[in-house]
């Protein structure tokens, strides 16, 4: 079963098409990833498919029903865990997922119920009673996810799940929503990060500039836009450019950043052996796997985060 | 795990109907946190007032100000509904500034509300029902007191002053918060508002002096003024009418006028600051 459904979407502000033209489909189950730099209109999308943004053109439905004329309809089956969080911070932690369950009309000894097990989920049990101020940034975070389940929904959307915390605390968040995904929740997410993407994401779609580059599984877009394995040599950085030119037939492709070489290739091995032969001395030599880094390199010619 | 149409639309029938509730009571509950200090203005505020003015300021106003029905009215009388309306306003004044801006800006909570199946205008009508709710609380606590201070002309008037000074901050109030809802960025509008819209309209409202008695080209500040309006409800609720004052009615329909229209531009700003 098809859960969100969009065809042509376009958000524009004015002159702006933040979002210019794009076609997904999420089925029940899956874990769909949006992929894309700052600016790319991934919060955007993520507003007109939560019902609280109208569509400036194209075909929208989610879970069947159009945003337009079912926003409440829709915002009661999704679980929605925006890009900044906007818990209440006076309010104690288990008051905040209280409140939130009430806005959807569940009543209160139920919300009472659903949180303390919510609290669980989040590994926040000891936390119930403190003030949501007192919480670390991945609590916080943490504690923004169990209310997004408070009303048990049928789509979670993640805006950003993990920006600005530490690689801790993303380890914890990862894992509470890789055990969502293996209970059947469709999870909706963006990122800027392509680990989080091939950790968490079955499919995913790169966007720029408000436009689809390249939709499939991680691994997909890898072998499709990538070589299985990348050579990142260091030379120094006016060096970079001429050692680039002379291995450009080394390798499938060459990419030269400001502080370093890439070589796409099958063996990486190998090419480091030839590099080697030619006599040139890279300060430092890695051999590693592709990754959506390199298919975003690819693809747009810059890299996710600068 | 697949729902039909009819079980969609089912899910959301409460939110649709009670959402404005729900808001409310997420308010209420906030409110709960700083009781105290709700309580401690609530009622230390009128003590302040009355007592000073009562017992100090009064005892110099030996020539009387302003007539009721049956000619001259003491300097308590003519006061306090103008100090019940004002404390409807300073409830509006706190609320429908740094609250919005909480909402908004400082802590989000509007957006929050915004992705559960609330919608906007029913999140302006739960946070205005709230601050409703303060806002009488206050007035009529200030009116009760006021009765025991023989601040008011019959006793019974307390609830007509208190409701006058609820409409009175809701007229101010519905305005502001349509106001304060398009500010995007803090750069010092409630210091202006509350240095140039505030302060002239408690002083010039008629509050502590009859309004006639400014030149008229002052004048017009009492008549755009809720707080005006208010407090002369509450005075002919409390002692009568003075001869030659406006009908009841027409401060009625001034002060519910500005109502609505606070209200509907209020509904306007959120759903177009939510919804954008
Ligand atoms: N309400 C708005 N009014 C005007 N322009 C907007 C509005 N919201 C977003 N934009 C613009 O639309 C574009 C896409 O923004 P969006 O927030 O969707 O990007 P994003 O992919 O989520 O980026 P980020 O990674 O920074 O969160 C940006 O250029 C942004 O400035
Ligand atoms: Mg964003």
């Amino acid at each position: 079963m098809t859960v969100i459904s969009a065809r042509g979407l376009v958000k524009r502000y004015g002159d702006l098409a933040a979002v210019d033209g794009i076609d997904f489909e999420v089925p029940a189950g899956e874990s769909f990833g949006l992929l894309g730099p700052n600016g790319a209109g991934k919060s955007t999308t993520m507003r007109m498919v939560g019902a609280v943004s109208a569509r400036t053109a194209g075909d929208l439905t989610v879970l069947g029903l159009d945003p337009d004329t079912h926003g409440p309809e829709i915002r009661a089956q999704l679980g929605v865990v925006p890009q900044e969080d906007n818990l209440d911070l006076e309010l104690r932690a288990r008051d905040n997922l209280v409140v939130y369950g009430r806005y959807f009309g569940i009543s209160r000894a139920e919300c009472l119920r659903r949180a303390d097990e919510l609290l669980a989920f989040a590994q926040l049990e000891d936390k119930a009673t403190a003030k949501v101020d007192d919480l670390s940034g991945g609590m916080k975070r943490r504690l923004t996810i169990a209310r997004a389940l408070i009303n048990t929904p049928r789509v979670l959307m993640l805006d950003e799940p993990t920006t600005g915390l530490d690689p801790q605390a993303r380890h914890v968040l990862w894992d509470r929503l890789f055990r969502l995904k293996e209970r059947g929740t469709t999870l909706v997410l963006t990122t800027h990060y392509m680990d989080e993407a091939e950790q968490l994401c079955d499919r995913l779609i790169v966007v720029d500039h408000g436009r689809i580059m390249a939709e499939g599984s991680p691994a997909e877009l890898i072998r499709r836009y990538s070589t299985r394995e990348v050579v990142e040599l260091r030379f120094g950085t006016d060096r970079n450019a001429d050692a680039g030119a002379r291995l450009e037939s080394a390798a499938d492709r060459v990419e030269v950043l400001p502080d370093r070489v890439l070589l796409y290739t099958d063996d990486g091995e190998r090419l480091l052996e030839h590099v080697a032969r030619e006599g040139m001395r890279p300060t430092t030599s890695l051999v590693r796997r592709s990754s959506l880094e390199d298919v975003f390199l690819r693809l747009t010619g810059r890299s996710l985060i600068e | 795990m697949t729902a039909t149409r009819d079980e969609l639309v089912a899910a959301a029938r409460g939110p649709r109907r009670f959402g404005w509730w729900y808001i409310a009571e997420h308010q209420f509950r906030q409110m709960r946190r700083y009781l105290w200090v709700v309580v401690v203005n609530t009622i230390g505020s009128p003590l302040l007032y009355l007592l000073g003015i009562g017992f100090g300021l009064a005892s110099f106003m030996t020539r009387p100000i302003a007539d009721g029905p049956d000619g001259p009215v003491s300097y308590l009388l003519f006061v306090t509904p103008a100090l019940v309306a004002s404390a409807g306003v300073a409830v509006a004044s706190d609320e429908f500034q740094y609250s919005v801006m909480m909402g908004f800006k400082w802590r989000r909570l509007f957006w929050g509300m915004n992705d559960s199946p609330v919608e906007p205008p029913q999140i302006v009508t739960g946070f205005v029902l709230a601050v409703a709710g303060r806002m009488l609380f206050s007035t009529l606590a200030f009116a009760a007191i006021a009765v025991l201070f023989g601040g008011l002309g019959d006793p019974w008037s307390a609830f007509a002053v208190a409701g006058a000074g609820l409409l009175g901050g809701m007229a101010f109030g519905l305005p502001l918060l349509a106001y304060s809802a398009t500010i995007t960025e803090d750069k010092g509008q409630f210091a202006l508002v509350n240095r140039f819209v505030f302060t002239p309209m408690f002083l010039f409202s008629g509050t502590f002096y009859p309004l006639a008695t400014l030149p008229v080209w002052l004048q017009w500040i009492g008549w755009v003024s809720p707080l005006w309006h208010a407090s002369e409800i509450g005075r002919a609720a409390s002692y009568g009418r003075s001869p030659g004052s406006w009908p009841v009615g027409w401060h009625v329909v001034v002060l519910l006028t500005l109502c609505v229209a606070g209200w509907v531009a209020a509904r306007r700003v959120f759903v177009r600051r939510l919804r954008g």
